[in-house]
This record gives C-alpha cells, structure tokens and sequence, in this order.
C-alpha cells in the first residue's frame, strides 16, 4: 500500500472534532475514571478510595459483588438468547427477500420499518402493546389461556425483552445479510445447480462461508448493542419483576443515580467499558484473521 | 490543440515502504512530443513509478525535474498531468459531455473554450454521436474513449497511460493502439505508456524503459532494444513468446550442456572464448521438424500449438524445460507426437555468467 | 449422448421482439458433433455468452426448440442435462479439500464411496491434481482452481458436454498454454463435446476444431481455423481473424481483374457480373500483401512498424488505408511503394458476403 501524500491543513479540519469529542466523551470518562477510586456521595466531597471498589465489585461474596454478578449474568444471557434468535432468523428473512425488480427497495424498506423507530417510543409502544387488558400482545397471550402478565411473571417479562429486541433488530442483520448475499456472484449459485446441490447443501456450502465476514459483523454489532440494552427493560418492566430484568446498565442507574453511590457506581461502568472493549477487540481481531485467510 | 514542450526528467528516483524498496535508482530523461513506454511483467512497479511521475506519492530519494524546474514537492492538483488507468475510470452520474469537461471546469476554464476543447476532443476519440449519454450506457471502448478524452482536454505536459487497453477485446485493443500516438502526438505531451505486452510497445514504438522489480533495465529506441538488450533481464521482459534459454559452457571447439551433451560450437559460437554463458532464442530462431546442421537438435514432445492468425506457436517439452517454436501456416502439430527442435545458432543471443550481452543475431551478422 | 441440435434457436431478453434488433441472439439452426470441440469467437455483446447459457439451462430461449440426441431439452432444467460449466472465474467450495470439491457432485447423485473415490482420484490425475487432493481448495493459485472447477465436471460419468464461458481470464499469462494443453489433453482422452467461448481468437484457433465465428448476435461462419483464415466467407471473419485483419478496399471487378482507385489488381478466379448496388470490395489479408520491389501496385506510405520477428507496413492507396508486410530483403522504404497482392488469396465481397468465383 503506497501512503497519501502528507497534508498539514488537515489537521485544522480535525481540531473542532476533538474538541468536540474532548467535552463529550474523554472528560466525562475521566471523571468516571476519577469518581470510580473514590469514595464519594458527589457534592465535591471525595475519599481516596483506591481499588477497593474494584475489588469488592469483582469479589461474588460482597454484596455488591454478587449484586454485580447477577446483572452482568442476567445480561449475557440475554445477550445470548437474543443473538441467537436474531442472527438466523436474519440470515433466513434475507435469504427470502426478492433480489432483483421493484419489489426489492418495498421489501427492504418494509423490513426495516422497526429500526427507524426512536428506542423509548418502541418501549412505549410494547408497553401498551403487552397490556393484558387493551394491548394486542397481552389480551391474545392471556385469551389462549397463557399466564401472561409482564411486570409479575418472570418468564413473561423476559419473553417480551428478548421478543422486543429480536422485532427491533433483526431488520439490520437481515440487511446485513442480504448485503452479503447480493455480493455472491450469480455463478456460483449456477455451478451449484449443475452440481447437483440441494439447498440446504447450497447455503452451508456456498451462502454460509461466503457471509462470515458480514456475519461478524452483525454479531458484533448485535452484541455490543444487547449488552448495554436499558430503554426497552426500563420503559416495559421497570426492571421486574423484583430483579429478573435487572441488567447491568439499569443496575448502574439505580446504583448511581438512586443510592447515590457514585463511587461503586463508577466502578461498575468501568469493569462493563471494560467487558465491552474486550470483546469488541476479539471480534476484530477475528475479523482481521479472516481477511489475512481470505487473502490466500 | 495548443502545443507544450517540456522535458521531464527523473534523477535517481526510489521509493521505499517500510524498508522495502519498490522504485530503485531510476534516472531518466523524457522528450516533448516522444512515446515512452514503460515494459515489464506484472508488479514489475510500472504502476508505481507511473504514480511517482504524477505526484501521487512522494519519491524516498531523488529529484523530479519539470523544464528545469524541481517539482519534487509539489502538490499533484498543481501539476500538469493527466493519467489513463486500466479500469475505466468516468464519473458515473456525469454525462460524456460533462465527464471531457469535467477538468475544465475544475480550473475555470471559461464555458465556449470549454465547449470548443470538449468538442475537438469527442472528434478525435470518435464520441460525438455519445456525448449525451452516461457512462453505464456505453460499451467498454467506449467508456475508456470517454476517459482518453477527458486526459486529452486537459493539455497536459505529461499523459500517463497505465495499460489502458487491458481491459478490451483484442479488436478494439488492436484500433485504439493505432489510435493513441496519433491523437497525443498533436499536443507535444510527454507520453508514458505501462504494458505488459512486447508486441504491444513494437507497435508503439518511441522509446522503450524496461522494467523488472522495481529498476529500470535499459532504456532506449524500442525496435534496438529489441534486437539488442542490454542484458538477459531486458531480453526475457522483451520476448513474447519466451525467451528459450539454454546454459551452456565452452571450451575449445565444443560446447558441453547442462545434461553433459557435448555438441560442436558452430557459427557465431564458435568464435565465443571460453566460459560459461547463456544462449537464449526467440521463438523464430527455434525450428521444428526440420533439422539443421548446426547440431543443437533436441527431442522433445509437443505440448500444445497455439494458433494466431497466420502464425503458430508450437511448445515442445524438451528435457531441459519447455521451449516455444514459431511454425510458419497453420500446420498442426499433435499434442503428445514427438519432434525434433533445432535451434540456429547464428539467432542466438549470448549473454555471459553474469547476464551481460555478448552477441546478438545482428552483431553476428556483421562479424 | 451424440449430439446437440440448435432447432431454430433465439433469445429476445426483452420478451416480445419487434425487430432485428430486440434479439441477442439471433434465429440460429445449426448440430454440434459429439467427440468435437468449438469455439464461440466474437466481440462483447455478439451473443456468444447468451448461446452457452441457453445450451447449460441457465437461459430458456424464447424461440426454437434445443436437442440432445432427439430429446427435446428446451425446458430441461440444469442439472438434468448432463453437462459441465466453467466460468469465467474459478467456482469453488471455499470450505472444502480439493478431493471434497471433486466428490461434491457424485456426493450429491448418491453415489457409493468407493466409486466415488475411484472416480476422483482418475480425473485428478488427468489434471495433474493428485499432489494437491487434500489441500483445502481455498488456499491454491487460480490455475489449479480452474482445473478444480473443471474436474468436478468431469467427474460425472454421465456428463456429455462441457461448456466454457471464458475460462482463461483470470489466469496469469504465462500460465494460460498449460491450461490449454491440459484441455486438449482431456478432450482427445475423453472424447467429450466441448464448447468454448471467447473473446481471443488464439483461445478460439488454439482449442478449437471448429469455431463459430459471432456478431450482433449471429453466427456469421462455421468453419476450420485454416478456413476461416483463408476462405472467410464475411467481411466480418476477414476484420476479427488474424492480427492485423483483412484488407478491404471498395473495388470494381471486371471478369479476373479488380480495379481500386484506378489501379489494377490481379484476382485469382474469374467472377460473374455482380448486380450494381451492391457494395463490392476486395479482401487481402496482410500477410498475402506484400511490399515488392517488382512491379505491383504504387502506394504512399504512411509508417513501418518493426515487430521484431515481423515488419509491417501502414500504406495508403488513395484515399484508403491498407496494412501489408514488408519481406526481409527490403530494408529501405521511402515514401512511395509498390504492393504486390497474391492473387489466390486476394476475395471479392458484394454486401460483406464472399462471392465465389470460377477459376480463370
């Protein structure tokens, strides 16, 4: 690869988005940073702390610990659930979208109708919508004789996060993945046809392979974005019932802005920065191996 | 078409990325008006060099030089020069029309000079009846049609062409080769022109730079370079077909092979000292089925005759590698059936252990 | 399988076509041979890549009826129709082995292993891929990859046809005349009909025992390499084959003598009266015209290429431009000249079409 030819004015250009990017993510970080060593109830009254937050945080048998193990438990497995359904229920709507002729811009603006919609407004709109008494959702469940109710039952409560996140979101792995479909070129499917291949040989041979890259992606979008998930839980069950939709984002809140406990609170969000940087660092890495394989 | 004339000179150019070096020590001197091509096999840094004429990167070591002027450092925006790539590179939601003129525009050129320059332009690339349309509507000759153009309207001291004709039919290839010098040679341009092919920089002719891993092998009339290169580097980028090599050593009267055949050295051979040397042997110089007397004949099987036109290229598995024999009409010759090849050896070219040209055919000729 | 029979075959992408122009290819009846091997020679948009897809199945025509043997296979899909495809570029199955590619299509027929085995193993030693079977195919060069796509063709017994839709593009240059050899290799040991598209007329004489020459959708010649190069029957033969192309100069022909611009050429038969409105014209490749230093036809030069191995001369006669070649005796050439034309090889053409003449 040859470099660009050097330019200084560049540089001007750059400076109003760091400033920008100065006030409002690395200032506050460091705050967080500071606040997350001290002992403090704010109001500019600190503690040295040291790590003790830390490690009382990461320590299971602490209250606060095994607080934070539950959520950050509760979370993964949320997160698990979710891209399990999402990725190949993705992959099999893109598969049946159109490919060619006016209905494909239709089909894939249909599709991706619930991602446009602003994340509390979809909260708000699965609150009713789950409703044992007028929602839609919640007087067909309750109609077929299913115990549904959303802020008593656990079971239901989680149903619904995990039903609201896959209806959210799916949209964009099904682009995604179609995106990646598109890029498979037509001979390919031919020469599948003249081999003889079924279809379900077609898509672990041909469709699954050719999609690993695009399939990363998707996964590692989906992930970071279900991990740090808090609109829907909030607006929908408020964190219940009790704390069995207690993520970890909607812990932290709690902590933070309702025990005023600001200095735990803190470290929390740095251990879940951290988390999140750690397997976002893993995707990418995995994605750069593929490329430096595909490259051969 | 108004004229420039301006010698472009390259003083001991290099470029290095990360240690490695792509351009080695390349010096040259590039006359107005003149057809430079530039000749080497893929990743030779054809691209590359051509990319460090235009500005696009900046040379490691080494100056460039524009009429006298040192332009080494300067911007590519600022300089004089248009490029022609492999890819056929058009504004896709511009028409034809404004694509030529798009150059133009960039530097303010006022609208009926625009108009007149764009015109002459689409007539001597044979656009007129397309400048409406948009680059998805064309054919392949005709979207690189359309990006000639646009590098001939722009009047620039120096054309970079970077195998403009790659990507066409042979057809098509064959008449926008005729084309091109005509239609550059009016501006007085430096033209540099990047291919692969050595038939392709004959048909061109002007001066020829051979290239090979990133230094520049020899540099000089395209038809003498030819007949006479510099080194076995220059002659093996300056044969299509291969060139057909074969090392041998001598020592008195016989030469002795590397399978420990020993065979008289005749005609221009035999004059050689002694030493070792590499013979090498175009295409024509390799007869098949008849044998001649000079004693170089070889066994072989044939792998497979390729047909062009009225020539035919025979490739024999001789044990010593696979050589390729021109055979005059269309005469078929069976692959798997066993010949006989015999190489003349007033045809040969002779470079010593080092590479370095000996003898030529035309050097023998008049000896 | 013996033969595939094009019954009035012809494709408007369009459905419904008006005209001339609405057909890619146009009505076109021709046999192809079993045991042959032909190339599909024409420039981009001739049509030729739409007659290869028709023939696979990937395309149903929306004229004529197509045959193997006498079975009508019009709307036969794909994989019932017994034959291979290679593309343009390498088709793999990125996941698995070379031995795995090759399997695929006997995996897919149900086939028992051991006979699968056998099978894979010959076709890999008929393309020198025996050393590479447990390789995963992702990893080797785009030579062997092609003979990967080429041998899970193959590899079915059954298979009776192989179509190639320029296979040679992505090779590296130096490389391409192996590949070639090995097709010729597989074609006379398996005796199977082949059919060859390209652009290239060295692809197309090189591999080819017949080649249909194309243009704008039609089949303009059938013919040898050695015919087509010496007896073509259209302008269009005359221009695409050979490098430089064939001469063609607006002529008028009076018996066995052809008048351009005045001056006066020998022809080598005698030809009838030709109906006036018709656009006659003479057709001389340049190697069958030749600069001489006896007597011949006066010309002005316009520049001697040096090809090394050849020399070619740019001329003009009158207001027409022709190519002729320049013997190695001559060594000077000035401004005016003389061309000698071979008069076996000098054709005369009414409309684009050859007329044949009687011999004189």
């Amino acid at each position: 690869m040859t470099s660009k030819p050097i330019n200084n004015y560049a540089w001007l250009f750059v400076l109003p988005v760091l400033a920008f990017v100065m006030f409002s993510s690395i200032i506050p970080v460091m705050t967080v940073v500071n606040y997350s060593v001290q002992d403090t109830l704010g109001a500019n009254s600190f503690f040295w702390n040291g790590d003790a937050a830390f490690r009382a945080l990461l320590d299971p048998t602490t209250e606060i610990g095994a607080r934070f193990n539950d959520a950050l438990f509760r979370t993964l497995a949320f997160s698990l659930a979710s891209l399990l359904i999402e990725v190949p229920l993705g992959i099999a709507v893109a598969l049946c979208l159109p490919k060619k002729g006016w209905a494909v811009g239709i089909s894939l603006v249909l599709v991706a109708l619930p991602m446009l919609i602003p994340w509390n407004v979809v909260g708000t709109i699965w609150q009713i919508f789950t409703r044992a008494d007028i929602g839609l959702f919640g007087a067909a469940l309750t109609g077929i004789g299913l115990p549904y109710n959303v802020t008593q039952n656990t079971i239901s409560a989680w149903t619904t996060i995990v039903v609201i996140d896959v209806w959210h979101w799916t949209p964009l792995v099904v682009l995604l993945s179609y995106a990646g479909l598109r890029a498979i070129p037509d001979a390919y499917y031919q020469a599948a046809r003249i081999d003889g291949a079924s279809r379900w040989a077609t898509f672990t041979n041909i469709e699954l392979p050719k999609l690993q890259k695009v399939l990363v992606i998707a996964v590692l979008l989906r992930f970071m974005q279900t991990f740090m998930i808090y609109t829907e839980p909030f607006v929908v069950t408020g964190g219940g019932p009790g704390s069995a939709t207690t993520f970890l984002s909607i812990d932290l809140v709690k902590i933070a802005l309702g025990q005023v406990d600001l200095g735990n609170a803190a470290a929390m969000s740095m251990v879940y920065y951290l988390i999140t940087l750690t397997v976002c660092w893993v995707f990418y890495t995995i994605m750069t191996q593929i490329e430096r394989r595909r490259d051969v | 078409m108004g004229k420039q004339s301006v010698t472009f000179v390259l003083d001991h150019i290099g470029l290095s990325e990360a240690g490695v070096p792509l351009i080695s020590d390349v010096s040259l001197s590039l006359l107005p008006g003149t057809m430079n091509v530039l000749l080497g096999p893929t990743l030779a840094g054809k691209t590359t060099l051509m990319r460090l004429m235009a500005g696009l990167d900046r040379p490691t070591t080494g100056r460039i030089v524009s009429n006298g002027t040192d332009i080494t450092r300067l911007a590519v925006r600022k300089r004089s020069v248009a490029m022609v790539y492999q890819q056929f590179v058009n504004y896709p939601s511009l028409t034809v029309h404004e694509n030529i003129a798009s150059p133009l525009r960039v530097a303010g050129v006022n609208r009926t000079e625009i108009e007149t320059r764009v015109r002459e332009a689409a007539r001597l690339l044979r656009l007129e009846d397309l400048l409406q349309r948009m680059p998805a509507q064309l054919s392949g000759g005709q979207q690189q049609r359309t990006a000639i153009a646009r590098a001939l309207v722009k009047r620039a001291e120096l054309v970079l062409l970077d195998e403009p004709l790659a990507n066409l039919d042979y057809k098509l290839r064959e008449e926008l080769r005729e084309e091109l010098p005509r239609i550059f040679a009016q501006t007085g341009a430096v033209l540099v022109y990047a291919t692969t092919e050595p038939t392709e920089a004959l048909l061109l002719g002007g001066t020829v730079m051979t290239l090979r891993e990133g230094r520049v092998t020899q540099v000089g009339p395209t038809a003498q370079v030819y007949r006479q290169p510099a080194n076995i580097d220059a002659a093996r980028v300056f044969s299509d077909p291969p060139l057909n090599e074969l090392a041998v050593s001598k020592s008195g009267p016989m030469l002795t092979l590397v399978n420990d055949r020993t065979v008289p050295a005749s005609g221009p051979l035999a004059q050689l000292p002694d030493g070792a040397y590499r013979l090498g042997f175009r295409a024509d110089a390799v007869a098949i089925g008849t044998s001649l007397t000079s004693g170089l004949t070889f066994p072989g099987k044939v792998a497979v005759t390729e047909i062009s036109g009225s020539e035919s290229f025979v490739r024999v598995e001789v044990g010593l590698g696979v050589w390729v024999c021109l055979a005059k009409d269309l005469q078929v010759w069976e692959p798997g059936s066993d010949v006989e090849v015999s190489l003349d050896p007033a045809r040969a070219f002779v470079f010593d252990a080092a590479g370095h040209l000996v003898s030529t055919p035309a050097m023998a000729k008049s000896a | 399988m013996a033969r595939i029979t094009l019954d009035g075959i012809a494709h408007a992408y369009a459905g419904k076509p008006r005209s001339d122009k609405d057909y890619a290819l146009k009505p076109l009846r021709h046999v192809w041979e079993q045991g042959q091997a032909y190339a599909l020679l024409g420039p981009s948009g001739c049509g030729k890549t739409t007659l290869l897809n028709i023939i696979s199945g990937l395309v149903i025509p929306s004229e004529g009826r197509l045959l193997f043997d006498e079975k009508d296979v019009t709307h036969l899909p794909t994989e019932q129709r017994n034959i291979a495809q290679v593309f343009q570029f390498p088709v793999i199955y990125d996941t698995m082995t070379v031995a795995q590619n090759l399997a695929f299509p006997l995996k897919n027929r149900r086939l028992a292993q051991p006979l699968i085995d056998s099978r894979v193993a010959e076709i890999a030693e008929m393309l020198g891929l025996t050393a590479d079977l447990n390789r995963r195919a992702r990893g080797l060069t785009a030579d062997a990859k092609q003979k990967i796509s080429l041998g899970r063709g193959l590899v079915r017994a059954d298979v009776s046809a192989v179509l190639f839709d320029e296979p040679l593009t992505v090779i590296d240059p130096a490389l391409k005349w192996e590949l070639r050899s090995k097709l010729k290799a597989v074609h006379r040991a398996l005796n199977l009909l082949m059919i060859y598209v390209t652009h290239d007329q060295i692809e197309a004489l090189t591999f080819a025992d017949k080649v249909v020459v194309m243009n704008d959708g039609r089949a303009v010649q059938i013919g040898t390499p050695a015919e087509l190069f010496e007896r073509p029957e259209h302008t269009f033969v005359g221009y695409f084959i050979g490098s430089p192309g064939m001469n063609l100069l607006p002529a008028q022909v009076n018996g066995s003598r052809a008048f351009v611009e005045g001056s006066e050429i020998q022809l080598g038969a005698s030809y009838p009266v030709l109906p006036s409105g018709q656009r006659i014209q003479i057709g001389v490749r340049p190697d069958y015209a030749t600069l001489t230093s006896g007597p011949g036809v006066a010309v002005r030069v316009r520049r001697i290429a040096d090809l090394g191995r050849k020399r070619l001369a740019y001329l003009s006669l009158g207001q027409h431009q022709l190519v002729a070649s320049v013997p190695p005796d001559i060594t000077s050439i000035g401004d005016e000249a003389r061309v000698a034309f071979d008069p076996k090889h000098t054709l005369v053409y009414a409309d684009d079409v050859r007329v044949p003449g009687a011999a004189a």
